[in-house]
């Protein structure tokens, strides 16, 4: 699977992103610098990281989603690509208008970083099929503004589509229903809050992010 | 329009001896000013001046003892003097750490002084060539009820939080302290550690004469002027008027600044680099100058002020001179390269301009609006800057605890309840859980664990770095000796709980004011007791900072040297925490049984004596110190224990009980101790519970010289005959139900 990263100023998970898609896919991801970068030919699967692009001085993602790269990024969804955005990388899709919803500020207020526990809420999709049969997983999360929204409608929609993929158990940022990841309407875009990047073994975030990269690698 | 020629001869009028002292320069200080220079300052001169001959930037109440410390070992690339240390951990990498305080900006303006703090600690380790990997705060407030504490608290954790998030820095470890004697003066000291290739290790020394000066990062504004100096000064009441003085942060320009120098830093075009921390371009100017040469024989500058970016229309030299404006760096650089320069931080929509150039003069030239406006020699900048054998008196040693006189507890739950919800004791959850401890991937264990020390692996490799950081101010408080050896000892029991090798340490000594007889006497003892700790565990100083004249209205804060510690850990399959323990497991303790109940938690929060009456601290045996250490350390590289945890505050009760709360799991143990408040409460250096497996117990000498059993893991969830439930509830309590208050 051919994979490629997206840098902006002030992303700071690309090498996380980095390590994992290359621990999941065997070769290097392309690291595509927001201003000049072209995603090249071929790609499969474009993950948006993590971060504070521009600083997030500005509504979380409302920078970047009008970066030189994007128009890219919307062509490689209209071929069908796949997209991960986690975090900042959610934030930015939604802005994109390639994912529905917004994300708010937490209504603690307050930053959070912890262990997450996670509800699978469907593993019929491109992004968690390799989670079947498992009910529930931990996975890191470290955001200031995690707090999904959408209208009655749209949120309704999601769920009837079954394109919730994942379910806070124990809601840590007052999201709509619990909403942590959601996917397009072709099933090919994935925006979650959850770090996956940060639970792929070796470290404090465990390991229970590593079968949604083992699923990405057999969709495409 | 700017006025330039109002400016210039603002910039140019001599000053005399009243406006110097309004820059902090005493009578002596001017008549040795007006020898170097045989003539009378001029405005931006005396400014220069006045921040170089600071206490902050000059150290000059503690320099002399600070010489002290050991600053050298097998493994150190580069001790105090740079902008941090530089240790060799192996394999062509080192490690570059260092600490430095954020104090009194952090208490006019929490959110922005602790945000400038973090930013600052940064810089001073990728200026060096390193990424940084880890931050670590240590935190000091005033009393819980004090109106203030609780927005100074919300303020700094937001703005560490603001700063390390967004550059993309996992904060890692910390440590939190409440006590009256910070009410007027807060604790903010932060430190940075980063990883880089031995052969790409970048200085502030060695500019030579004909080269650019060259400016990068965020433009130049008017914030800032005179931090050094205010950081140099005792505060009253209203000082936080003070609060344009102080730095405003911006961690988004900061991570595209590591991220430009690291890109050019790859490249062979700096010759010399320094950040712009206190006192901006003056210090970062004339520390490159005055350490410039090929043998760091000095060398002079030159600069046109018009060529600064500038934030504001209309600044002086004087301000450009001074502005601590964030996110600031100066180089030099070869000049062939500045095309390739100019174009790496285009890249980052960075500003970058050529500002001057080296010269062979040794002397500082000011150029504005094609005036020169200050034209000194560097050498008596820096080198001549004073160095003060102040007076001092040794502090009077405590009479020890009449135990006569303490009555044992009727219920030592009840006791151990009371000590694991006292603010200093209480988890900091609410705290650490603002900061991503996690990105960059490599965080093996962070405050998450609540452990002895944070792991964070060297990215690609299967090594780690432990860290932590130490200080127990009742005891410096109680005898300065030997409560600055155990600080030192701490950190270097803490590294090795985890089956870190410690290497070296970065200090950060906040005190009170040098000018007051007793405390340059606690300034004196504890860098005494500090270095003989250093000398006898191999475990040198290698960067640091002094913080001094932390006194509001005549009173000054406990004496607080923390330190930064760090350690290699060379197979990260071979490291240990205090989650680890299972049902069976003996618990043994290595070290002492015996406890101190002198200046000990115990006597603070159950007997309620404070100052004299709290007694002497528990004495420090430096050598039993390493061998207990290096005991635990071999027991985890065999991998003969399931979890390890120092003895400190709170004796072995409170570290029994943080053991249960982490494996979630009970522990027993005999009644010899846990019913002897001394044994049980009282506190100890160099001692250390482990868990062991019973198959291990069998076949190992466990016991005996090395140890001796005092209990064991069970699966009953109790604690002294309390449920883990409620001591859970009591500890992670006690902070959020505080923050949540409104007063």
């Amino acid at each position: 699977m051919k994979t490629a990263v997206i840098v902006f100023p002030g992303s700071n998970c690309d090498r996380d992103a980095e390590v994992a898609l290359r621990q999941a896919s065997g070769s290097d991801p392309a690291m595509v610098w927001h201003k000049d970068g072209t995603i090249p030919d071929g790609t499969d699967l474009v993950m948006v990281p993590g971060g504070f692009s521009y600083g997030d001085y500005l509504r979380c993602g409302a920078m970047a989603a009008n970066s030189p790269v994007i128009s890219q990024l919307h062509a490689h969804a209209e071929r069908g690509g796949y997209i991960l955005g986690v975090c900042n990388g959610f934030q930015i899709l939604c802005e994109t208008g390639l994912l529905p919803g917004a994300l708010m500020r937490n209504t603690s207020l307050d930053f959070v970083c912890k262990p997450q526990t996670l509800k699978i809420e469907s593993a019929n999709t491109a992004f968690t099929s390799a989670y079947d049969g498992v009910a529930e997983i931990s996975i890191p999360i470290a955001h200031h503004d995690g707090n999904y929204v959408a209208d009655d409608a749209t949120l309704d929609k999601l769920e009837n589509e079954g394109r919730v993929a994942f379910r806070y158990v124990g809601n840590p940022n007052g999201s709509a229903r619990d909403i942590a990841g959601v996917i397009s309407e072709n099933g090919r875009v994935l925006g979650m809050m959850p770090h996956p990047e940060r639970a792929i073994g070796g470290h404090e975030g465990g390991t229970d992010g590593i079968a949604l990269f083992e699923s990405l690698m057999t969709a495409a | 329009m700017t006025d330039t020629s109002a400016i210039i001869s603002a910039m140019q009028a001599e000053q005399d001896e009243t406006s110097a002292a309004e820059h902090g320069i005493n009578t002596e200080e001017w008549s040795r000013l007006i020898t170097r220079l045989n003539r009378k300052p001029n405005l931006v001169e005396l400014g220069i001046y006045s921040v170089m001959w600071s206490e902050h930037c000059s150290y000059k109440s503690s320099r002399r003892h600070l010489s002290k410390f050991p600053t050298k070992n097998k493994h150190v690339i580069q001790g105090p003097g740079e902008n941090a240390g530089v240790i060799d951990i192996g394999d062509g990498q080192a490690a570059i750490f260092k600490m430095e305080s954020h104090n009194h900006p952090s208490y006019i303006e929490p959110y922005q002084g602790a945000a400038t703090g973090v930013g600052g600690i940064l810089r001073d380790v990728f200026t060096m060539g390193a990424r940084p990997i880890a931050l670590v705060n240590a935190l000091r407030f005033g009393d819980p009820s004090h109106p203030k504490t609780r927005s100074l608290v919300a303020g700094v954790v937001a703005g560490i939080g603001g700063y390390g998030n967004c550059v993309g820095v996992p904060t890692v470890a910390g440590e939190t302290e409440f006590h009256e004697g910070y009410n007027g003066n807060i604790l903010v000291n932060a430190m940075a550690v980063g990883l880089a290739d031995q052969d790409k290790i970048f200085y502030a020394r060695g500019a030579t004469p004909g080269n650019p000066i060259f400016y990068v990062g965020s433009k130049t504004g008017r914030d800032g002027i005179h931090g050094a100096t205010m950081a140099s000064a005792e505060f009253s009441e209203g000082d936080e008027d003070n609060r344009p003085t102080v730095q405003v942060g911006d961690p988004f320009t900061e991570k595209l600044l590591i991220e430009a120098c690291l890109e050019l830093m790859a490249t062979d075009a700096i010759q010399a680099i320094q950040d712009m921390g206190a006192a901006g371009l003056t210090s970062s100017s004339v520390e490159m100058a005055d350490s410039g040469g090929e043998n760091g024989e000095g060398i002079g500058v030159e600069m046109d002020l018009d060529k600064v970016p500038q934030r504001e229309t209309g600044m002086s030299a004087y301000e450009i001179m001074l502005s601590e404006s964030q996110e600031r760096m100066l180089m030099v650089l070869y000049p062939d390269k500045i095309d390739l320069a100019k174009k790496v931080f285009e890249k980052y929509d960075l500003d970058a301009e050529v500002i001057g150039m080296t010269t062979d003069t040794g002397r500082m030239v000011l150029k504005q609006f094609g005036e020169t406006v200050c034209d000194i020699p560097v050498a008596p900048l820096a080198e001549d800057a004073p160095n003060y054998d102040r007076p001092w008196v040794e502090p009077k040693k405590r009479a020890p605890l009449d135990m006569e006189t303490i009555p044992e507890p009727e219920d030592y739950g009840e006791v151990l309840l009371k000590l694991m919800s006292c603010p200093d004791m209480a988890s900091k959850r609410w705290i650490w859980e603002q900061y991503d401890r996690h990105v960059m991937g490599d965080t093996v264990d962070s405050s998450q664990s609540q452990g002895n020390a944070a792991i964070v692996r060297i990215h690609g490799t299967n090594k780690a770095l432990a860290i932590t950081s130490d200080c127990t101010p009742r005891y410096v408080a109680a005898d300065p000796y030997e409560g600055g050896k155990q600080v030192v000892a701490e950190a270097y029991r803490n590294l090795s709980a985890v089956g870190a090798k410690p290497i070296a340490i970065t200090d950060n000594l906040n005190f009170g004011n040098p000018e007051k007889r007793e405390t340059m006497g606690y300034i004196v003892k504890a860098i005494e007791g500090m270095a003989a700790a250093c000398r006898a565990l191999d475990f040198p100083v290698v960067s640091g900072n002094v913080s001094l004249y932390n006194e509001t209205d005549g009173i000054a804060i406990p004496p607080t040297p923390v330190v930064g510690g760090v350690g290699l850990i060379g197979d990260l399959d071979k490291v240990a925490t205090l989650k680890g323990a299972q049902p069976g497991d003996a618990l043994i303790l290595i070290g002492e049984t015996k406890g101190h109940l002198g200046a000990s938690l115990y006597a603070r929060e159950i007997l309620e004596l404070d100052g004299e009456d709290a007694g002497p601290p528990p004495p420090v045996d430096l050598e039993t110190e390493q061998q207990n250490s290096d005991s635990v350390r071999h027991l985890i590289e065999q991998g003969l224990v399931n979890a390890v945890h120092d003895v400190s505050d709170g004796g072995i009760g409170c570290a029994i009980a943080e053991m249960a709360l982490a494996s979630g799991l009970g522990i027993a143990i005999d009644d010899n101790i846990a019913k002897d408040t001394e044994a049980l409460f009282g506190e100890r250096s160099g001692a250390f519970l482990v868990a062991v497996a019973p198959e291990v117990m069998a076949t190992h000498h466990m016991t005996g010289d090395r140890g001796t059993q005092i209990g064991s893991i069970d699966d009953s969830a109790q604690v002294l005959g309390l449920p883990l439930a409620s001591l859970r509830e009591a500890h992670e309590g006690w902070l959020p139900s505080y923050m949540s208050k409104v007063d």
